[in-house]
């Protein structure tokens, strides 16, 4: 038998999506307009799902710093900042970052992935112990195995049965890390974080916390949940990604503990990988920035969720939380939610399509993600084009 | 101490209603295959047995379990410490 024999069922879920005339999971984006707009299947499409939370992809002074970096540092840094070394841009990238958080030490990593693997995989090895949040992100998961801890998940933000496996570790519990996230990324709901700190302290343990889709969306500031709550100070390490508000690739990692620099010295994906090219550290160092030059983005930000989850509620859609940059409308059935999403890519309407085993509790979803850039216009035919779709397949029925 | 003995009337009493389509549960039964559970249902019936037994199942042991005799043998183990 093949190796190749395992990738069977995947062929044939494939076919099945290509019998019908639908492939989600290989779309093309024929030409980018704009952070909201494209050309997909020759059509003008409105993108609403692309975590593009600020809608600094296009903005004037990130693609200056981009082409300025490209001109006077080239394509690529063709090497690891181990084993090659870092450019200053790197170094000064971090500082920016860590100046940002007001905290002493921040890491940059080639990817979001990489910035959780790399963490988590150094934090926690064998004979330690974590517990994360059941709805974590992929690369958290393979972050923790990466590392070689006992991997205990929890009911998500469920503080009573993250308390309850503490308390069940005994003596272990000191030495364990807990990973929660600040916004979850399929239904957009945020973590319990103050109850959740407290339950930290309480056994002593150590808490890392993902603002991958909270960065640039929450706090006074735009650090995400950890200072909208105001326990900076408490969370041990804050994880986040550049490819969301940031606009570009790459992620990092922020902390207040001295020991923390060491980390560049465990961390295999930090370790064995190329360097961020420094046309995208200028771009993301540019887009930090803009993040805390133009507050008004994240009101804008703001405003377009409020907009959008009101016209969907007001059509009759089941949403998966309160309202935020993600809006995840619930459908009832895989074949449903596949047949609206072509419905609203050929209405001119990008949003993402997440069916199990993606999904928590099974749940299929419509998930759009707002841009600070959408125009109330694309909003208001976002919510149109929604709305026809429910009459035309759940004519009189509520969503559920 | 709890032993497997102990545990075992216990899990079969518990997946009892997971079984209803196979009949009766033996030692042997494969939770996946036999079962017919999909990953989420998995999933549901380990956090019942892990609040009925007050134990934690970490992942990476899940690999190993494949039969009723497995997770109860798992069960057995964590209850040790």
């Amino acid at each position: 038998m093949s190796l190749f024999e395992k990738f069977r069922p995947i062929q044939q879920a494939r076919e099945e999506l290509l019998t019908n005339g639908i492939n989600p999971f290989h779309l093309t984006i024929e030409k980018i307009l704009s952070p909201t707009e494209a050309i997909i299947n020759g059509r003008s499409t409105i993108l609403v799902g692309t975590n593009n939370y600020l809608g600094l992809t296009f903005y004037p002074d990130c693609i200056e710093a981009g082409q300025k970096a490209l001109a006077q540092e080239g394509t690529g840094t063709t090497g690891s900042r181990m084993a090659n070394g870092s450019f200053l841009s790197h170094f000064k990238l971090e500082q920016a970052i860590a100046d940002f958080y007001e905290l002493p030490h921040a890491i940059v990593f080639s990817t979001g992935y990489q910035a959780n693997l790399g963490i988590l995989s150094a934090l926690a090895g064998p004979g330690d112990v974590i517990l994360l949040d059941g709805d974590s992100h992929a690369s958290i998961y393979d972050g923790c195995r990466l590392g070689g801890a006992e991997i205990i998940r929890f009911k998500h933000n469920d503080v009573a049965d993250l308390e309850k496996r503490l308390r069940r570790l005994g003596e272990k519990s000191q030495k364990t890390l807990i990973v929660v996230e600040g916004i979850y990324s399929m239904l957009g709901d945020r973590a319990p974080l103050a109850e959740i700190v407290a339950i930290k302290k309480q056994f002593g343990a150590t808490l890392v916390v993902d603002e991958a889709h909270s960065l640039g969306v929450l706090g006074h500031n735009s650090r995400g949940l950890v200072e909208e709550v105001g326990v900076e100070q408490e969370v041990d390490c804050i994880v986040g990604t550049f490819s969301k508000s940031l606009g570009s690739t790459g992620g990092f990692a922020v902390s207040h503990h001295p020991e923390f620099e060491l980390i560049r010295y465990t961390s295999r994906p930090y370790i064995f990988t190329a360097s961020s090219c420094p046309s995208v550290v200028a771009t993301t160092k540019a887009a930090l920035h803009i993040i805390q030059t133009h507050p008004q983005l994240r009101k804008q930000l703001w405003d377009n969720a409020n907009q959008l989850y009101e016209g969907l509620q007001k059509a009759g859609y089941l949403l998966g939380a309160e309202v935020g940059p993600i809006i995840a409308a619930m459908i009832p059935t895989k074949e449903m939610a596949l047949s609206m999403w072509q419905g609203l890519l050929e209405q001119g309407v990008y949003v993402n399509l997440m069916i199990p085993p993606a999904t928590p509790n099974g749940e299929c979803l419509l998930r759009c993600s707002v841009s600070a850039a959408h125009t109330a216009e694309q909003l208001t035919h976002i919510c149109k084009t929604f709305s026809n779709l429910k009459e035309q397949y759940l004519p009189s029925t509520s969503v559920a | 101490m709890t032993t497997y003995a102990d545990i075992l009337p216990q899990l079969l009493e518990t997946l009892k209603p997971f079984a209803k389509k196979i009949g009766g549960l033996k030692e042997t039964t494969d939770l996946v295959s036999e079962l017919g559970l999909d990953s989420l249902q998995v999933m549901q019936v380990l956090l019942k047995i892990e609040d009925q037994f007050d134990i934690s199942i970490p992942l990476n042991n899940l690999p190993n379990i494949r039969t009723v005799k497995d997770l109860g043998q798992e069960i057995e183990n964590l209850l040790k410490g």
